[in-house]
């Protein structure tokens, strides 16, 4: 009790008391926060000062800060700081810096690209990087694709053409498959010669008699297969109309099924309804130029290049 | 000047209290929101940006209800790796007829921004449905009920209705209509159209079948349809890269 009223001769309290005798000490703020707290204040006159911060009527005051830029009319411009001023001056240093690089591959063809092992090392890194954000969603990380959807970019066979110019073509313009659905136009019997007779061309087991008979309907004018997968049956790439030879599968899954009728019968089901899928969405206006040069180049050498 | 101010006073007057205390309060709300009521030019003049069309309206809705912006942003911000990553930053233009914006910035996914178009419908079905079969490394859930629900587009008058309350110009008479005429053109004018709502969806739904499945319009329809839509409405082409640089 008495320590207590010697400290409260030293330092002031509050002035009230609660419940009869509770007192409150009115002490000073500790130096250091008072001090941190006036450096705070000039702080913000310094930053009000160089950047971007009050409003003043329809507008804002700039600040001292600028950005110098070139923007692609080749204009320089000076604008008081922003991020978006920033940008295009950080996008101009950036894309000075890998000029010579766009510049060289713009110039060379794909057969020089190729040989070059300075320009195969930059479109490696650059298309990979590519690839993954743009790609690889639908053709999977190591363009291997998706059985039933999309298709595997590593082999060697192709819907539309495994050429540089093809492949720079399909990721330009975008792709659009369609097959129609012969559920519609043939019955039952008939779809399962047909699905017979491809298995036939693999080497899938099948049945020998119903194949005969598909074989014939492949070549006929009902079912017409030929039109689009060829006689020969080893497709048409102008058309996007698929090999049926080579054993390699996209949209019947074969390889998952187990027994021969599972196969056959996978075959069967996209006869029977058809597609009406296999788009690919066309790239010219989300990348430039340039970067598509360097996808059709590293899809190229995925391993699948013609 | 004999007024010697005592803190006492306000800490013993609860009212006094209270009304100093949101007066602090309002001085952050005051200088950094009335301000852009004031200032010209912070929403940038670009052509293009439309309200969504009924369809798209629905595909937002479901876009909201299954909480996809927990997860994703739409919000690109002007920097160099966003640039690149997701293309041009993001305008106030583009999210002028949001209710409620998605801007956010929780990004456990991709920022969705401009994804429209940069995928086949087909994927985004695919994807919705069952996310790792084609993107392994995926940690979004499954969303399989999307293709077998169906769209539920009796109250879509409503919706509109309650949206044009807020500011987004859907048109409910003649008069309104040809003002969207002049200021959309035709054919985004009629999709404005409250009274043609249902029409329109159903039209759109069948036109575009975007979940591939043509025997009735699904959640998935509606939701494929918005995200398709995504970022596609200003032709950046049109405009230098410092076009919007004055507008900050």
């Amino acid at each position: 009790m008495s320590e207590q009223k010697l400290q409260s001769q030293t330092v002031q309290t509050t002035g009230h008391a609660w419940d009869g005798d509770l007192q409150e000490y009115n002490n000073p703020l500790p130096v250091w926060w008072v001090y941190t707290f006036y450096a705070t204040v000039i702080f913000s006159l310094i930053y009000w000062t160089i950047y971007p911060s009050w409003p003043l009527g329809k507008g804002w005051i700039g600040g001292v800060s600028n950005i110098t830029y070139v923007n692609s009319a080749g204009e320089t411009k000076t604008h008081s700081w922003n991020t978006r001023a920033l940008l295009v001056a950080d996008m101009n240093q950036a894309a000075v810096a890998q000029k010579p690089y766009f510049d060289k591959i713009q110039a060379m063809s794909y057969e020089q690209i190729a040989k070059d092992p300075e320009m195969s090392g930059f479109i490696l890194s650059a298309g990979r990087s590519l690839f993954a954000e743009n790609c690889a969603a639908c053709h999977q990380a190591g363009g291997q694709g998706v059985v039933g959807f999309f298709p595997n970019l590593t082999d060697d066979d192709w819907l539309y053409g495994g050429s540089y110019e093809k492949v720079h073509e399909t990721l330009m313009g975008g792709r659009r498959g369609y097959m129609p659905a012969f559920g519609e136009v043939l019955n039952g019997e008939q779809i399962d010669q047909l699905a017979n007779y491809v298995a036939s061309l693999s080497g899938i087991e099948h049945d020998a008699a119903k194949a005969g008979a598909g074989d014939m309907l492949f070549h006929s004018e009902t079912a017409a297969c030929f039109y689009c997968h060829t006689a020969g049956a080893t497709g048409r790439q102008d058309i996007g109309a698929p090999n049926l030879t080579d054993n390699i599968w996209l949209w019947a899954d074969v390889p998952a099924a187990g027994t021969a009728e599972g196969k056959v019968a996978a075959i069967r089901s996209v006869i029977n309804n058809g597609l009406n899928k296999g788009v690919m969405p066309a790239w010219s206006g989300r990348l430039s130029p340039e970067q598509i040069k360097v996808l059709a180049v590293y899809v190229h050498e995925l391993g699948g290049g013609q | 000047m004999n007024f010697n101010f005592k803190h006492e006073w306000i800490e013993t007057n609860i009212g006094l209290m209270s009304v100093l205390t949101m007066l602090a309060i309002s001085v952050g709300g005051l200088v950094e929101i009335a301000p852009l009521f004031f200032i010209d030019e912070t929403i940038e003049k670009v052509e293009g940006v439309r309200p969504y069309t009924p369809l798209e309206q629905r595909g937002r809705d479901i876009y909201q209800r299954e909480g996809c912006y927990t997860c994703h942003s739409q919000m690109i911000r002007p920097f160099r790796d966003e640039k690149l990553r997701y293309g041009h930053y993001s305008l106030a233009a583009e999210s002028q007829y949001d209710h409620p914006f998605q801007w956010g910035s929780k990004r456990t996914g991709p920022d969705l921004a401009r994804v429209g178009g940069k995928y086949s419908n087909e994927w985004h079905v695919q994807h919705l449905v069952a996310p790792r079969s084609m993107v392994p490394e995926s940690v979004m859930p499954n969303y399989p009920w999307l293709l077998s629900t169906p769209l539920d587009i009796s109250d879509i008058t409503n919706r509109m209705k309650a949206l044009r309350k807020v500011g987004v110009p859907y048109s409910l008479s003649q008069a309104e209509y040809d003002a969207n005429v002049t200021k959309f053109g035709e054919t985004v004018a009629s999709q404005l159209h409250i009274p043609d709502a249902q029409k329109n969806l159903v039209e759109q739904a069948n036109f575009g079948n975007y979940d591939g499945d043509r025997t009735g319009i699904s959640e998935m329809d509606a939701l494929v349809a918005y995200l398709q839509m995504l970022g596609t409405m200003v032709d950046f082409s049109k405009y230098t890269d410092d076009a919007f640089v004055e507008f900050r």
